[in-house]
């Protein structure tokens, strides 16, 4: 039994109002850095506990913080990145619905050690009804005195408010956030100059996920030499895990960084295997964005190691035989499923999530998609497979923004590992029209 | 029954939607009112019935004090925003990897056979249009789909059966 931090009180009936939140211990982290420590100190305490930017990226957040410029009479922001669009990521969700206070409360503290005196939670417009259940939960805080002006006496002032996204993968990325809260459409700036320097207005803004900023919280209420006891020596702490796909009980799931990847698939506490008994084909652990997984590199890196849940366990052995922890969206492919019908289904969805500024992504991630569809529907060639590692390495570091890369990377990684089943399309047409590869290789190979 | 379209297909405002924009344009500091366009944009494609028209468009310009095609160009990225009629009830079916290996197709073909329906498409008395949508945050309870606010997860043709029902018995709120 791992322990829990984020999620701890999430079953406590009413834990979404202020009252029932504040008596399981809600906003302690507000009163100890309003009233004892200094904003560099919540700084300090967040880079001594180590906590990797949990968007997916993984960046560390004190050091990002200690970015952020401080020139006298400008605002600062803090943004909250609540645009969850990655496909196999639902886990800031279930925390924003469930326990909104939580967000509200690290981004009070946050606030408070960057010097912002007005942030905005940026949430995709599809979750029209979190937003609600967020803005009621700040009516609320306000209420009592933990938002608004000098907030429980300390002199800090802050203003927080709730912004929604019109439907666009794209808005996730920071610089696209930012455009878009500004009211436009969502094409990411060319860097730099970086958000810590100009982002919201052209003031210094810093943006970081949902539940880094709720973890914020935990680091603050029992100090980072606590908070560094949990996990392993570079992945501290816990870690939300949205599970789905082919598993016996996907949802969300707050680990201990550290636990093996077979534990986490299998064990009662979380995945309970793989649905309907079925045998596992391939795992991507981090969402879409990251390198699939073939079943022998699961529980076990190359090196032959048991595989963990953590940063570096999960990036074992690089692009060669590892993937990454990502946003800890963990998509499980059981036996029967296809690998090039779920590469075209990703490629199709950068294609459709490409914001178009960057022809090497625009076109690419068009061509990809095209590309993918004849093979899985029994037109393509031999020479397909070699275009598309081609097409990839001329979208892979040529574009404005990190999707590019995101979309190469998990058809570059689809082919190193499955190369036999893109083949298998190619040489067996007529059979791969009829439906998904695993379940028909059976009958015809 | 048909849907009345016009070009003409401003929206009236009651005062307390005018108020409700008000509020949000009031959540951004002075001079940056032009932040509040997606929101307002959400709040009159509601009013207007589930579709932003270029009238509603220009009405938002004029809300906001900027140009029209400020408002043309973020309600054309953004998918979420309708350019055209659609029918009382959207069905936007997650089609995105996760839900497609537990049986999203399945779900978007079923609806297509028991709507008589396209995805793109809106049924023949107005009721319903079915669209596909990318990845909504749902994955682990798909296959899924949204309709109004609402998120119907973990879906199989017998649920699917019986939204269709509640729409048609006006249980859940539809677009106009
Ligand atoms: C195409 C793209 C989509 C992204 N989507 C998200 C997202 O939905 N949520 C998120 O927190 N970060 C997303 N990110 C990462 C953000 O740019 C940024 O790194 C993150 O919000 C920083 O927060 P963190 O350091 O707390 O993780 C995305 C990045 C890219 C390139
Ligand atoms: S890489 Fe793609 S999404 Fe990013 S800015 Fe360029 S075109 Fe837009
Ligand atoms: S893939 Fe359907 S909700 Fe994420």
């Amino acid at each position: 039994m791992g322990r829990k931090l984020l999620l701890e009180h999430i079953d406590v009936p009413g834990i979404e109002t202020f009252d029932v939140y504040r008596k399981n211990g809600g906003y302690r982290s507000v009163e100890k850095a309003l009233k004892t420590m200094s904003p560099e100190d919540v700084v300090e305490e967040v880079k001594k506990a180590n906590l990797k930017g949990r968007g997916g990226a993984g960046f560390p957040t004190g050091l990002k913080w200690s970015f952020l410029a401080k020139p006298e009479g400008v605002p600062r922001y803090l943004l909250c990145n609540a645009d969850e669009s990655e496909p196999g990521t639902f886990k800031d969700r279930y925390l924003m619905e469930k326990i909104p206070h939580l967000l509200i409360e690290g981004m009070i503290v946050s606030s408070y050690a960057l010097g912002s005196n007005l942030s905005y939670i940026y949430i995709r417009g599809e979750y029209m009804w979190v937003l609600e259940i967020l803005e009621k939960a700040i009516a609320e805080a306000y209420a009592k005195g933990f938002l608004g002006k000098n907030i429980l006496g300390s002199g800090f002032d802050l203003d927080l408010r709730v912004a929604p996204g019109g439907g666009a993968y794209i808005c996730g990325e920071e610089t696209a956030l930012i455009e878009s809260l500004e009211g436009k459409r969502g094409n990411p700036r060319i860097k730099p100059p970086f958000p810590a320097v100009k982002g919201l207005w052209g003031c210094p803004t810093v943006v970081n996920n949902v539940e880094s900023l709720a973890t914020v919280v935990p680091i603050i209420n029992d100090g980072a030499e606590e908070y560094t006891k949990l996990g392993t020596d570079a992945s501290n702490g816990t870690k939300l895990i949205s599970a789905c796909g082919n598993v016996t009980r996907g949802g969300v799931y707050e680990i201990e960084l550290g636990i093996s990847v077979e534990e986490f698939i299998y064990g009662d506490e979380w995945c309970r295997g793989i649905a309907n008994n079925k045998k596992i084909k391939a795992l991507v652990p981090g969402g879409s964005s990251v390198p699939i997984l073939p079943a022998h590199l699961i529980t076990k890196t190359a090196a032959g190691e048991n595989r963990l849940m953590s940063y570096e366990s999960l990036a074992d052995g690089g692009f060669a035989s590892g993937s990454m922890l990502g946003s800890g969206g963990f998509i499980v492919f059981d036996e029967d499923q296809c690998i090039v019908r779920n590469t075209w289904n990703f490629a199709r969805f950068y294609a459709h999530e490409s914001c178009g500024q960057c022809s090497p992504c625009r076109e690419g991630t068009g061509w990809m998609e095209k590309v993918l569809h004849r093979l899985e529907n029994g037109k393509g060639n031999m020479r397909d497979i070699e275009l598309l590692a081609d097409i990839n390495k001329k979208i892979e570091g040529n574009t404005i923004c990190p999707l590019g890369d995101a979309a190469a990377w998990p058809v570059a990684a689809a082919i190193r590992h499955f190369r036999e089943e893109f083949e298998w399309h190619v040489t067996h047409p007529e059979d791969a029209v009829k439906g998904n590869y695993g379940l028909l290789k059976g009958i015809t190979v | 029954m048909k849907i009345e379209v016009t070009q003409k297909s401003r929206p009236v405002l009651s005062a307390e939607k005018m108020a409700e924009i008000q509020g949000v344009i009031s959540q951004f500091p002075e001079g940056k009112s032009k932040s509040a366009v997606i929101r307002i944009l959400h709040i009159v494609e509601e009013e207007a019935g589930g579709w932003l028209s270029p009238d509603t468009m220009d009405m938002v310009a004029e809300i906001l004090n900027i140009q029209p095609i400020e408002v043309y160009e973020v309600a054309t990225f953004y998918t979420m925003f309708n350019l055209n009629p659609v029918g009382k009830y959207i069905f936007e079916v997650c089609r995105t990897g996760p839900c497609m290996l537990v049986g999203s197709d399945n779900i978007i073909e079923y609806i297509e056979n028991k709507l008589d329906v396209k995805v793109g498409g809106t049924t023949a008395d107005g009721m319903f249009t079915l669209k596909t949508a990318e990845c909504l945050g749902a994955c682990g309870y798909g296959p899924m789909l949204q309709c109004g606010k609402h998120y119907h997860e973990h879906l199989t043709p017998t649920k699917v059966d019986e939204l269709i029902e509640a729409c048609r018995k006006g249980e859940i709120k539809a677009n106009f």
